[in-house]
Order: structure tokens, then C-alpha cells, then sequence
């Protein structure tokens, strides 16, 4: 027998002999333990915050891993040192009001560099993309003066205002979104007499509702998250923290409690975690669409 | 990011007579569709931008009026120590955890794509610490490599290593921040888990059939054809190194144990300085020592230096889309 002729009998892996039928078992072996060593490397840090918030004050001093008592009033107390109430309010009215500013500007937008046709239209969207890529300590100095004279510094409300005009990164998503939207349908809309807004409202919205929504969840965890913005604005103002902010300076205020700076830590995170949760697959596409795919 | 810029051609359905009318329309529509975002992007990139290089002429406080003084501020900067740790320390960010980034969500995506049961449960694993707040996430860290007791120590321990303060290490903060952020980098995975997925099957089977082994197929076929998404990845990781602030100056002012955020700037950079980005330096610049004009020379700095990164990609991505014109999307 050839080599050309055994070829074709590997196909099927029940013919393929005791000795490669081994290697694909230790393949297999190989490529899932790492796997799950990479899954517990990235499980087992918050699995040592969850243990440690939930230990005595005196016992997260030490280097015991598992809690001899289960304190879970420990999420309860951290309520009590710091007005955490006010810190998620704070927080839920950047998210919230930014994410609804930027569903208002960026959807129109979007769609006129996805789906309308004039001259500029590229260029408009590199600075677009540009603009995406700023730091944003580039452009933090005039913008605090601009806001310190309008007497606005020390509220959150410079960083909610922009998102009712322009986001970058939404827009750039957005358009990714639309353009996978076939023309036909778009098209079929401007025969039957549909204006452009028409068009928009009752074509394109409906159909890049997933994208939407992927857009606006990372638009919520951004604000969310952000930790630079609140800190130039509201920094000398606590009754304006966020919960970000707030987190950053619980811990040096309660220096001796590592139990209740980490139930904090995990309070923040749970935004995150049930929006996931919720929507795991837009947040999945929409990740790759900020990449690669358009 | 290939096809971005692909030209989608609309069929004119306007009657040949309400022509130049439909024309006007259609532009007027452009315009209200286009308005607040061109609003927004002059008022919050277009004026700061230039406000940012005039400032950097000046010496403002926020409080007396700018006063020029010319190339001062630029001139500052070669004696100015700390500026000359800061653009060392992120130096070494841009280099090593572009580096570390880029290599590690490779290989976690290459293992993924490679399992063949619990894939779901090991991505969401993966993916979901990059959703975490920076600060939250820094703090996590901060816990896990507590010197001594902290669980990474403990763990170390049991091999008989003798760990470093981590943290409060000067030689060893940046890794820990390196630490962090390698720990949040599911968003990149995920882009270049995608790219490998789309790697045509055909492929990988031709190459079985040559014999090639799967390192040898992940080499010759897997890494080719993603190296655009490697590509985004490298620029993506330096952007973000470029920018790195909430980390440094969480991770500063946790090890050194600083009361408050308030005023207290002695945290900033602490161990050693060795936390000192440039961002965290030009903050301390503007907006703790409001020395504005030395902070908007800083930025214009960085600036420059982003947008020479930003331009690499864009050219990139107009080359791809001039291989591809064509479909949406494609």
C-alpha cells in the first residue's frame, strides 16, 4: 500500500488505529487542562475577594484563605461607613442619562455614514475613528477651563453633556452594525416613499436592535466605570462621587478593613455582571465588531 | 477593522425633474442627521485640541489670565525629573504590556478555539473580568498579591518562592499593573477568538492531510491569516498603554496606604515614582498643582504621539478596504 492510498482511510476516527487514537486522547487531555487552568486563573482572584469579604475584621488580616465564619452582614456594614446609597445614585444618573444622550446623537449619525450617500462621508468617519483614539487627558485642560467657567466643574454634569452630542466610539459601533443591514431592505423603504427618517425609525432601528443594544450596554459600563472623568470634575466634591471613585478611596479610609473594602469592590462589579448575564451574546458581537469584523 | 470604508452605492429614486430638489433634500437631511454629532465633535475634540497646543505657549492657573511665554513650557520638560521617569514608565508599559497583551489573549483564544467541551463556561470566565471597573479590578489585584499573606504569596509559598512586595516593590509595581491588565484583556481575546473561528476549515484540513501537526498548522495557517486582528491588537494595546492612569494611580495610592484622594498627591507614583505615568504626571501637573500651560504642553505630547499610532491604523485600514471594495461589511 501507498502512502497516497492511505490517506483517505484516516477519515473516520474509529479507523484510525490504537496508536493515533492515543495522541488525539492526549491531545485532547493537554488542550482542556489548560483550559481549565486558564479558567480558574481568571475565576480564583474574585473567588479570594468573594472569601475575604465575607471574613471577620480580624481574620482578613491573616494568610488563611477560607473564612471560619461566614459574615455576610459584612456587605451590609460597608453601607454603614460610607454612603454608598448616594455613590450609586451618583453613579446611575451618569450612566443612565449618558447612554440615553448617546442612543439620541450617535443612532442619526450612524446612520448617515452607514447608509447615506454624500461627499465627505469617509473623512468624516476617519476623524470619527480619530477621535476614538484620543486619550482623553489630551484634550482635558481646556475642556476643565471651559467648565470651570461655566461654573459646572464639581458635578458630573461635563461628562453626561457630550454624550447628547457626539461619542465617538458609539458611533463608530453603531455604523458597524448598520452596515450589515442588506441596502435592499433600505432601499425597498425610499421606493415605497419613505423618508429618510422614516426609513431610520422603522427599518434600520428595529433591525440593528441587537447592535443597539450592544452599543449601549458598553456605553453604560464605560460610564460606569470611569474613573478619570469623575475624578477631574467631581474629585474635591464626595457628595458627586461615583461608586468607581468612591471604591478608590474606601480602601485608604478604612485602611485596617479588607473585608469591607472588597465587599465594596464586588458591589461594583454586579452592574457588569448582570448586564453580561442578560445579554451575554451582544456583548459578544459587539466586541467583535469594535475589532475586525464590519 | 477591514472593509470599514467600503463605498455603498444608493440607486437615486428621485423623478428626473424634482432632480436638483430631492438633491437639496437629501443634503438637508444629511446635515440634520449629522448636526449634533458635528456640534459635539467641534465643541469636544475640534477646540480642545487646538486650545490644548495654545495653552501649551502659556502659563495659566485657571485663576490670572494665560500668559505667553513661548516654547518655556517644552523647554521645561528635559529638566523636569519626574517628566523624564514618566515617559519611562509608560515607555515601559508600551513595550511590555503591549508585548505581554497581545501574546497572552493569542494564546488564551488559540486554546479556546481548541476546546472541544465547556467552551462556553472557560470564555465567559475569561471574558468577564474585563467588565469590571478598572478600580475595582486594581483593587482585586491588590488583595491577591498583598505581600505576605496575600493568596499569591500563600500559593508561591507552597513552591518554596520567596515572592517580591509586589505593589510596594518599585521593581515590581509595574508588573503587578501588567498583572491587572492581562487579567481584563478578554475584550481582545474575544477579536482575536473570532479571527482564529473564521480561519477557513479547508485550510487546517489540507495541511492535516500534509501531515502538519497542530502547532505546526496553528504556525503556517492560524497566525497568517489573523495577523491583521494582531495587527489592531498591537495598536489597540499601545493606545491603551499610552493612556494608562486609573490603574497606576489606584495601585500608587492603595500601597501606600494614603487617606484620601483629596489634595494628597504624595501617593501618586508611589513606590518610587515607579507608578508615574505620563497621564498620572499630567494630571498632577493641571489639576493638582494647576500649573495648565505645562499640562497642555504634556498633552500636546501626547498628542503627537497617539495620533502618529492612530494614523498607522487608519492607513491600514484604508489599504484593507481598497484590497476589498465592494459589499457591506464584507
Amino acid at each position: 500500500m501507498t502512502a497516497v492510498l492511505d490517506r483517505p482511510t484516516r477519515e473516520p476516527a474509529a479507523d484510525r488505529g490504537p496508536r493515533r487514537n492515543w495522541r488525539a486522547v492526549l491531545d485532547w487531555v493537554a488542550v482542556h487542562s489548560i483550559g481549565l487552568a486558564l479558567a480558574l486563573m481568571f475565576a480564583l482572584p474574585i473567588v479570594f475577594v468573594f472569601l475575604t469579604a465575607v471574613m471577620s475584621d480580624s481574620q482578613a488580616f491573616t494568610s488563611e484563605l477560607w473564612p471560619r465564619e461566614w459574615h455576610w452582614g459584612n456587605f451590609l456594614e460597608a453601607f454603614d461607613k460610607a454612603p454608598l446609597l448616594k455613590y450609586l445614585g451618583n453613579s446611575m444618573l451618569y450612566s443612565l442619562l449618558a447612554t440615553a444622550g448617546m442612543l439620541l446623537s450617535s443612532i442619526p449619525a450612524a446612520y448617515a455614514l452607514a447608509k447615506l450617500r454624500w461627499r465627505g462621508r469617509n473623512v468624516v468617519f476617519l476623524l470619527v475613528v480619530g477621535a476614538m483614539m484620543l486619550p482623553p487627558q489630551v484634550v482635558a485642560v481646556p475642556l476643565y477651563d471651559s467648565w470651570s467657567s461655566l461654573g459646572l466643574t464639581g458635578s458630573l454634569w461635563p461628562l453626561i453633556a457630550p454624550y447628547f452630542l457626539f461619542d465617538a466610539f458609539s458611533i463608530f459601533l453603531l455604523r458597524q452594525f448598520i452596515l450589515t443591514i442588506p441596502q435592499s431592505y433600505v432601499d425597498a423603504a425610499r421606493v415605497d416613499g419613505c423618508s429618510e427618517f422614516q426609513t431610520l425609525v422603522r427599518i434600520v432601528v428595529p433591525m440593528a436592535r441587537p447592535g443597539i443594544a450592544a452599543t449601549a450596554l458598553f456605553c453604560f459600563l464605560y460610564t460606569w466605570n470611569d474613573y478619570f472623568g469623575p475624578l477631574l470634575y467631581t474629585g474635591e466634591k464626595p457628595d458627586q462621587w461615583t461608586l468607581s471613585l468612591a471604591l478608590s478611596s474606601f480602601k485608604g479610609m478604612h485602611h485596617v478593613q479588607w473585608n469591607l473594602a472588597m465587599a465594596v469592590t464586588l458591589l461594583t462589579m454586579i452592574p457588569a455582571v448582570v448586564l453580561f448575564a442578560f445579554a451575554q451574546r451582544s456583548f459578544v458581537k459587539g466586541i467583535t465588531f469594535t475589532g475586525v469584523k464590519g | 477593522m477591514t472593509a470599514t470604508l467600503d463605498r455603498v452605492d444608493v440607486p437615486r429614486t428621485a423623478p428626473a425633474r424634482g432632480r436638483s430638489r430631492a438633491r437639496a433634500r437629501h443634503r438637508l437631511t444629511v446635515l440634520a442627521f449629522l448636526a449634533p454629532a458635528a456640534i459635539g465633535f467641534a465643541l469636544f475634540f475640534g477646540y480642545p485640541l487646538i486650545a490644548t497646543v495654545v495653552f501649551s505657549f502659556t502659563r495659566y492657573d485657571l485663576i490670572n489670565p494665560p500668559e505667553w511665554i513661548g516654547l518655556e513650557n517644552y523647554a521645561y520638560m528635559f529638566g523636569d525629573k519626574l517628566f523624564l521617569t514618566a515617559v519611562t514608565n509608560t515607555l515601559w508599559f508600551v513595550v511590555v504590556l503591549t508585548f505581554a497583551r497581545v501574546v497572552f489573549a493569542l494564546g488564551v483564544a488559540s486554546v479556546i478555539a481548541r476546546l472541544k467541551s465547556g467552551v462556553g463556561l472557560v470564555r465567559t470566565l475569561c471574558y468577564l473580568p474585563s467588565l469590571a471597573p478598572p478600580v475595582a479590578a486594581t483593587l482585586v489585584f491588590f488583595l491577591v498579591m498583598r505581600p505576605n499573606d496575600g493568596p499569591l504569596d500563600v500559593v508561591l509559598g507552597w513552591f518554596g518562592i520567596q515572592s517580591p512586595l509586589w505593589f510596594a516593590d518599585p521593581a515590581w509595581s509595574k508588573a503587578g499593573i501588567t498583572a491587572v491588565m492581562l487579567w481584563v484583556s478578554g475584550d481582545l481575546m474575544i477579536i482575536i477568538l473570532a479571527a482564529v473561528l473564521d480561519v477557513p476549515q479547508e485550510q487546517y484540513e489540507a495541511a492535516e492531510l500534509d501531515g502538519a501537526g497542530p502547532l505546526r498548522r496553528w504556525w503556517h495557517i492560524t497566525l497568517p491569516s489573523i495577523s491583521p486582528v494582531l495587527m489592531f491588537g498591537v495598536v489597540n494595546s499601545i493606545i491603551l498603554a499610552l493612556q494608562l492612569f486609573t490603574q497606576a494611580v489606584v495601585a500608587g495610592s492603595a500601597a501606600s496606604g494614603a487617606a484620601d484622594l483629596t489634595g494628597n498627591t504624595k501617593y501618586l507614583g508611589f513606590p518610587e515614582n515607579s507608578t508615574l505615568t505620563f497621564p498620572v504626571w499630567l494630571y498632577t501637573q493641571g489639576f493638582r498643582y494647576f500649573d495648565m500651560g505645562y499640562a497642555a504642553a504634556m498633552a500636546t505630547v501626547l498628542f503627537v504621539i497617539s495620533f502618529i499610532a492612530t494614523a498607522f491604523l487608519v492607513q491600514r485600514m484604508r489599504r484593507a478596504s481598497h484590497q476589498e471594495e465592494g459589499g457591506p461589511g464584507a
